[in-house]
């Protein structure tokens, strides 16, 4: 079972491939829009190669709730709502410390938070087959 | 102007691969200005080129339900130019597929010569969704695209799909 740093690096040079940015900044902190530039088709190119490095299926919708982002009731003027920020916990347990309401969704997306759904899925995946 | 930059499909295999020709001619008017005494094909015509073959790939995959829409070009490389009487190969090979989208890598050339090589990641809009994003404004060009399918007879995997599309 992979240890996170072993995930972290391999998500790293995942994301410098789709986002062609340098490895010096694909920190854990680093957010996915903000920082690194990805667009909405990035993040389908993402969860293209993460599948396929990590040999896992990424449900759409799974990593990146876009029905949730691109609901009024759940983001306004690009925040995350009270609502918004429930539904999302929900969505994504693994990030749920990083959620709040008013979260500028620009900001919602980080290297650390991918590396730990990928952690959790391979968990799921080792536990499965015990 | 009719924006097809294939001429011929050559070779089609549902869901995996395909391969279709485009001469270079000086009859296309843009070469001219392309540049002046010297024209050569425009490299991104060339990668429109490796677009629509893979875009026809995805496309005929759902039965040309929905809009197959390019969407990033992941990773491409130029080689070489190609010029007019040069009859360019471009390649398609299937790499993912999906209800929301496909990656597909693409090469060009002219006979052994490689041209360029890219990576294309499609975006797929649902018949719901590309209604309301584009209406019927590329109806002429799905005609298109589905007639080059229906005249190339070379369809195999694809069965009652390809008679289908050109109702």
């Amino acid at each position: 079972m992979a240890t996170r740093e072993d995930i972290f690096q391999k998500v790293q040079s995942t994301l410098v491939d789709a986002l062609v940015v340098d490895p010096e900044e694909v920190r854990p902190e680093a957010t996915l829009t903000g920082d690194l530039g990805a667009e909405s088709i990035d993040f389908l190119d993402i969860v293209f190669r993460l599948e396929k490095t990590f040999n896992i299926k990424i449900p759409r919708g799974d990593l990146f709730p876009e029905d949730v982002l691109t609901d009024p009731s759940f983001v306004q003027d690009g925040r995350l709502t009270a609502a918004g920020a429930e539904e999302l916990k929900k969505r994504m347990p693994w990030a749920a410390d990083h959620i709040t309401e008013g979260l500028d969704i620009q900001d919602l997306f980080t290297v650390d938070m991918i590396v730990r759904f990928i952690e959790m899925k391979l968990n799921e995946v080792a536990a499965s087959q015990n | 102007m009719r924006w097809i930059w294939i001429d011929r499909i050559e070779e089609f295999r549902s869901r995996e691969y395909a391969r279709s020709v485009k001469n270079v001619t000086l009859a296309e008017e843009h070469l001219h200005d392309h540049f002046p005494g010297y024209p050569v094909m425009p490299t991104s015509l060339v990668v429109e080129g490796l677009a629509q073959t893979g875009g026809l790939l995805v496309g005929e995959a759902t039965n040309f339900s929905g809009l197959v829409v390019l969407a990033k070009l992941a990773r491409v490389t130029f080689f070489d130019y190609a010029v007019p009487g040069d009859q360019i190969v471009y390649e398609v090979w299937i790499k993912e597929l999906r209800p929301e989208g496909a990656v597909v890598e693409g090469k060009a050339r002219v006979a052994d010569r490689p041209l360029a090589e890219a990576e294309i990641v499609f975006g797929r809009l649902d018949e719901k969704r590309a209604g309301e994003v584009v209406g019927n404004r590329f109806a002429n060009f799905r005609q298109d695209m589905l007639d080059m399918i229906r005249l190339s007879g070379h369809v195999s995997g694809a069965g009652d799909s390809s008679a289908e599309a050109g109702d």
